[in-house]
């Protein structure tokens, strides 16, 4: 019974495979991709303003209100500033990392590295942030103990403790596709350049940046999407500071399509950046 | 290319402040959960385990712990379904919208949480009217977990090829005892790895928690974010940060041995 019930199933290639699809497409579709394509819809509802409530009336009000007001576009700029800067700070520090784990350090040091990199990566996000917290704290705090005896202050809950919590929080997500991206590179690339008569930074430059640069488009992606979306790090260590997803937090209980419109912002910026993307070929490498 | 020493010590000590970077925070959580100073001004002033023995006694850290230990065994549960599932079509078969599909599984933890988040919360109360519970928080914890089960899964079979099956069905095996004997003993190690980074991602999850979990759950990440600011917490919520770094170590000990398609567990 069992076998027959095999034999027939083998005969039939696209029964098994709308078996195997149905489940998994019809969750992501309905449960995912239905609730985005309301939240979408929502956007364009108002709400009443005696009793609250969603009115599903379509217009662009809220829209024209999130475009006009300069405190949105306020919070705009700011957040891709800062995610901009943690990109930044996450690929000067991955970059070195990542070539000493791939190319200097030994088969069994390599390994050790790579566990002490992503470590961090299960550790509770929460934690992280509440570490640098007590890291940040002025006076009191860890970084003041340290740094204060040669003169370097903690910056105190702000912008700047948003973007070292951030970049402290994304850094394994961009030291790992470049440390993939330059083991993959063959040393004898290096070895000729370094023949040729290319320095160091020349061959850096020159030889090993084209190459992994898709690996650093890949990290900045996580860091890129990763910070759009945050408002926990900015309540935790950002002092009055706010970023896009604050807004979005805070319209959620009190304007459900507002917050829905602010949405919209992170969600367009990453589809603009995943179809840069996608023209320099990272995508493939991922 | 032939790096100088200089150019190799230069390197050896950026990789030692970046490492310091990434520890000293952790170190500070750990040492604070011993430090009698209810402030935690640093340095500390001298060591106790009083907080320790009144974390492990406390109810509602007990009660978060089994509420998210219970999310993270379903959404993982659904996961490895769903995303083996998946990859079984998208490796073996060729079929139209397949690019569509593998750009759908991703979606969910390339969008923002918070849009994730409030999409869902929105869908629950609005359009199908499902109160929010350990339900609503295991439907969102699985969207974004199917992708990590999917991605160790589809390495696994990429890798796998299917010669091992064909020759197992050219002995006589069928389709079932094929799986059961060839296809699922293979693919195990990478489903293991896989499912412990689901119940990862699900165990830490706060921000689409928030909007899915309700005023009547909380879990563990919750827990931790509402005692945050409350001064008298301070110490029981120290003790839960260093449980959960020192915890941390065990998965990253477990995939490291397990799965051999990437060392970062199919996390990229």
């Amino acid at each position: 019974m069992k076998s027959s019930v095999a034999t027939w199933m083998h005969k039939r290639p696209k029964l098994r495979l709308a078996a195997l699809l149905a489940a998994p497409t019809l969750w992501l579709v309905v449960a995912y991709l239905g609730a985005l394509g309301a939240l979408l819809v929502t956007a364009f509802f108002t709400i009443d303003s005696f009793t609250g409530n969603v009115v599903a009336k379509f217009n662009l009000g809220n829209f024209h209100d999130m475009l006009t007001d300069p405190a949105y576009r306020n919070v705009v700029l700011r957040t891709l500033g800062i995610a901009i800067s943690v990109t930044i700070i996450c690929a000067v520090f991955a970059i070195p990392m990542a070539f000493f784990m791939a190319k200097i350090a030994n088969p069994r040091s390599q390994r050790i590295l790579v566990a002490l990199v992503l470590t961090p990566l299960w550790a509770s996000y929460l934690v992280k942030i509440y570490a640098w917290r007590t890291m940040l704290e002025p006076n009191t705090g860890v970084v003041d103990w340290i740094l204060g005896p040669i003169g370097i202050h903690s910056p105190g809950f702000g912008g700047p403790a948003i973007i070292i919590g951030l970049s402290y929080l994304w850094l394994p997500y961009m030291i790992l596709p470049i440390y993939a991206g330059l083991e993959r590179l063959p040393n004898s690339l290096l070895d000729a350049s370094g023949d040729l008569g290319a320095r160091n930074f020349y061959t850096f430059r020159r030889v090993i940046l084209p190459l992994i640069f898709p690996s650093l488009v890949a990290g900045s992606m996580f860091t890129f999407s990763l910070t759009l979306g945050d408002y926990i790090t900015a309540q935790i260590i950002g002092g009055k500071l706010q970023m896009l997803g604050n807004v979005v937090y805070q319209n959620f209980s009190i304007n459900l399509p507002f917050a829905a419109t602010i949405a919209t912002i992170p969600v367009a910026i990453m589809a603009i950046y995943l179809w840069l993307v996608r023209r320099t070929g990272a995508l493939a490498s991922l | 290319m032939t790096i100088s020493n200089r150019a190799k010590y230069a390197l050896m000590s950026l990789m030692g402040v970046g490492l310091a970077f990434i520890y000293v925070p952790l170190s500070v959580v750990v040492i604070n959960s011993f430090n009698s100073s209810r402030t935690f001004s640093w340095p500390p002033t001298s060591f106790t385990t009083e907080w320790w023995s009144k974390a492990i006694s406390n109810t509602g850290v007990r009660k978060a712990l089994s509420w998210s230990l219970a999310a993270g065994f379903s959404a993982t549960l659904i996961a490895l379904l769903l995303g083996t599932s998946l990859a079984f079509a998208v490796s073996r078969y060729n079929f139209f919208g397949k690019e569509i599909v593998s750009l759908l599984v991703v979606l969910p933890i390339s969008l923002p949480g918070v849009v994730t988040g409030i999409a869902l919360s929105n869908a629950f109360s609005q359009e199908i009217g499902l109160s929010t519970g350990l339900l609503t928080i295991v439907i969102g914890h699985a969207t974004f977990c199917i992708v990590v089960v999917y991605n160790n899964a589809l390495a696994r079979l990429r890798r796998m090829g299917t010669s091992l099956q064909e020759a197992s069905m050219d002995l006589g095996a069928n389709g079932i005892t094929t799986f059961r004997l060839i296809t699922l003993p293979n693919l195990a190690s990478a489903l293991f790895a896989g499912g412990l980074l689901a119940f990862g991602l699900s165990f830490d999850e706060i921000v689409v928690t928030t909007f899915t979990a309700g005023p009547g759950i909380q879990t563990l990440p919750i827990w931790i974010y509402n005692n945050l600011f409350r001064p008298n917490q301070a110490p029981i919520v120290n003790v839960v940060a260093a449980t959960l770094v020192v915890v941390s170590i065990i998965p990253i000990y477990l995939s490291q041995r397990l799965s051999q398609d990437s060392t970062s567990g199919g996390r990229f």
